[in-house]
């Protein structure tokens, strides 16, 4: 028996959310008394770093078909290597390959699974977890008493922690499906933290009149290194592109700093961002429902109170 | 074309949350239920504009009990051909998709729909399950889905962006915002759903999968702290010393 942590790598890259998934492993791991084994697939760099967040053991299976994403390819080599290695319970992030494989996995070993958990699993007898449901209005307890247990962790809800040592990385031949898919192209925003892993995301809406504003929204998150989000209706007509939607039928967040500027706070919208750890709000209107969300607010013009938070950060910056 | 457009219904997102007494489940008295909006809105949507453009048939499949008919007949009116529902509480995740595959496995589906995930567990593994199940590719988070014969063009969210894959013919896709535009049914349609055909089918024998056990309501927040304005310093001060943010 071992805990089998899935570590994808788009571009050969791991990212912040692999480190959170291998230090959730080995925190499961300890309390099953087992060790913790991370696998990647595909090309990927410094996998044996995983070593250092809780991994005792990193497997690469190298197959260069797997460099692009599959999901159905995906399942298959981790159901293999889990079994190689006696692995029972295989945890992911909740990004988007994990979402994908999550379910294929859970299916292909027969085991309970749950998507997006937030908190360490307990083990007194049953093996409970929890997650958020219904737009952060209520957590669930999950119990998982088949054998096989399957589980994505949601970003920012495990912080990284450096529990060892870095590792030689083992490869591990295992029979690769041929793909049914082609991926023909890979479009991604360069240089900014892509929203769902964001530490720090500022974000505006319908307050700001117009797509013409948005310079004192992009200085502020130039200055604190924050990805820009939006609300629904400024994405709808067109003032922000698609991909900044946060909400409940936009991208779910939960960065450490959330900053809300004049956007009113509508249930669908604090659906996808009231996991945040800090909600900063600053709207005019004493009275938008956003303010019984937030931790710290602001009530004024956000055209007199973005220039001068943004010129109270450089000062600070300066200080530090 | 034969599509199959798997619908769940949900509490809508402004309903109050309530639980009954020991916890143990959702207090369903009052609770406003509508159908999953990536099923409704882009799933169900992109399906019946491939039919107008390409022929072929579009069927609705829900797990659920007959209280479920309601939405089903709503995806009729929309403009679904026929619907099943497979009598039975959607136990979990596991289970539903058990239900699915079983249904979908011998019934030439050239394309299975689902939604990115549900609005209120925000699963977003049953689409997966099914296309394990079934042995077929499965894109998941779907922004985009054209079809030229039996190749189709997805482009599927990921972080920061998307990617554009080509595959063949029959998989499991699920839907996200960008696949189609929200359709009204108009009274005609749902003069016509009313005639439709909706098959009622036994589930079959499954395991259970993870189960909710208990809910609790989320730590009630303390009150907002407010900051004068004219005072940003404060504000950075209080981020960077109280919340330990920036
Ligand atoms: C099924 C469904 C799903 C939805 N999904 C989402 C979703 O995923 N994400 C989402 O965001 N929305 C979603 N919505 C829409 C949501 O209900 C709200 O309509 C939307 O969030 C409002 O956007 P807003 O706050 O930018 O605009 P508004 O509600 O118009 O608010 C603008 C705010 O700006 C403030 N303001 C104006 N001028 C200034 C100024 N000079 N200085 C400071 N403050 C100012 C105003 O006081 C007001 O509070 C959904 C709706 C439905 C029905
Ligand atoms: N009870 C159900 N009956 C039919 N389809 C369902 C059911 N529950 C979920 N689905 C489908 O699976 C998708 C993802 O659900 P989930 O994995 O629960 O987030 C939904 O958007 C639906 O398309």
């Amino acid at each position: 028996m071992s805990v089998l942590v899935y570590v994808d790598s788009p571009e050969g890259q791991i990212k912040k959310s692999g480190q959170e998934a291998v230090t959730y492993g080995r925190k499961v791991a300890d309390m099953l008394g087992t060790d913790c084994v991370a696998v990647t697939l595909g090309d990927t760099n410094d996998a044996g770093l995983l070593g250092v967040y809780g991994a005792s053991k990193v497997i690469n299976v190298g197959d260069v078909s797997l460099n692009s994403f599959d999901s159905q390819a995906a399942t298959s080599v981790i159901a293999q290597v889990a079994s190689n290695v006696g692995a029972n319970v295989i945890i992911m992030s909740h990004n988007a390959r994990g979402k994908a494989v999550v379910g294929r996995l859970a299916a292909r070993m027969d085991a309970g699974s749950v998507a997006g958990v937030n908190a360490l699993p307990t083990n007194d007898g049953a093996f409970r977890v929890k997650k958020n449901v219904f737009s952060g209005k209520a957590i669930a307890t999950y119990e998982i008493a088949s054998e096989n247990k399957v589980i994505s962790v949601m970003g920012n809800s495990i912080p990284p922690e450096e529990l060892g040592a870095a590792v030689e990385v083992e490869s591990m031949s295992v029979e690769v499906p041929a793909s049914k898919v082609t991926v023909k192209e890979v479009d991604t925003v360069k240089g900014t933290v892509p929203l769902p892993e964001a530490e720090l995301v500022v974000s505006a809406g319908r307050g700001m009149k117009g797509p013409e504003n948005w310079g004192i929204i992009e200085e502020l998150a130039d200055e604190l290194a924050a990805t820009t989000a939006c609300s629904r209706p400024v994405a709808d007509v067109g003032w922000r592109p698609h991909h900044e939607h946060v909400g409940q039928t936009g991208v779910a967040i939960r960065p450490n700093l959330y900053f809300a500027i004049g956007i009113s706070g509508a249930i669908q919208h604090l659906a996808g961002v009231n996991s945040s750890k800090t909600i900063v709000v600053i709207n005019k209107d004493p009275e938008a429902p956003f303010f019984k969300a937030a931790d710290y607010g602001v009530v004024g013009d956000l055209f007199d109170v973005v220039p001068r938070l943004t010129e109270s950060i450089k000062k600070f910056k300066a200080a530090q | 074309m034969k599509l199959l457009v798997c619908i769940s219904k949900t509490p809508d997102t402004t309903t109050k949350i309530a639980f009954t007494s020991d916890n143990s489940a959702l207090d369903t008295a009052g609770v406003q239920y509508i159908m999953n909006p990536y099923d409704e809105w882009y799933a169900l949507v992109r399906a019946l504009e491939l039919k107008e453009a390409n022929g072929g048939t579009v069927t609705i499949l829900n797990v659920g009990p007959a209280a479920n008919d309601q939405v089903i007949r709503k995806g009729l009116a929309i403009g679904a051909d026929d619907a099943a529902r497979i009598d039975s509480e959607p136990k979990s995740s596991l289970y539903v998709a058990k239900q699915i595959a079983a249904f979908a496995k011998d019934g030439g589906y050239d394309i299975i729909f689902c939604g990115k995930e549900t609005i209120d567990y925000n699963g977003s593994e049953i689409p997966g399950m099914v296309a394990e199940f079934l042995d077929m590719p499965f894109i998941s988070y779907a922004s985009k889905l054209d079809v030229a014969g039996n190749r189709a063009t997805v482009a599927r969210d990921i972080e920061g962006g998307k990617e554009i894959i080509e595959l063949d013919t029959p998989f499991v896709v699920s839907a996200a915002k960008g696949m189609a535009e929200q359709r009204i049914p108009n009274m005609r349609g749902i003069m016509m759903a009313k005639r439709k055909p909706l098959k009622v089918v036994a589930p079959v024998d499954t395991l259970e999968g993870a189960v909710a056990v208990a809910y609790d309501l989320p730590p009630a927040k303390s009150a907002v702290k407010l900051v004068d304005p004219e005072n940003m310093d404060e504000l950075v001060r209080l981020l960077h010393e109280e919340a330990k943010a920036i």
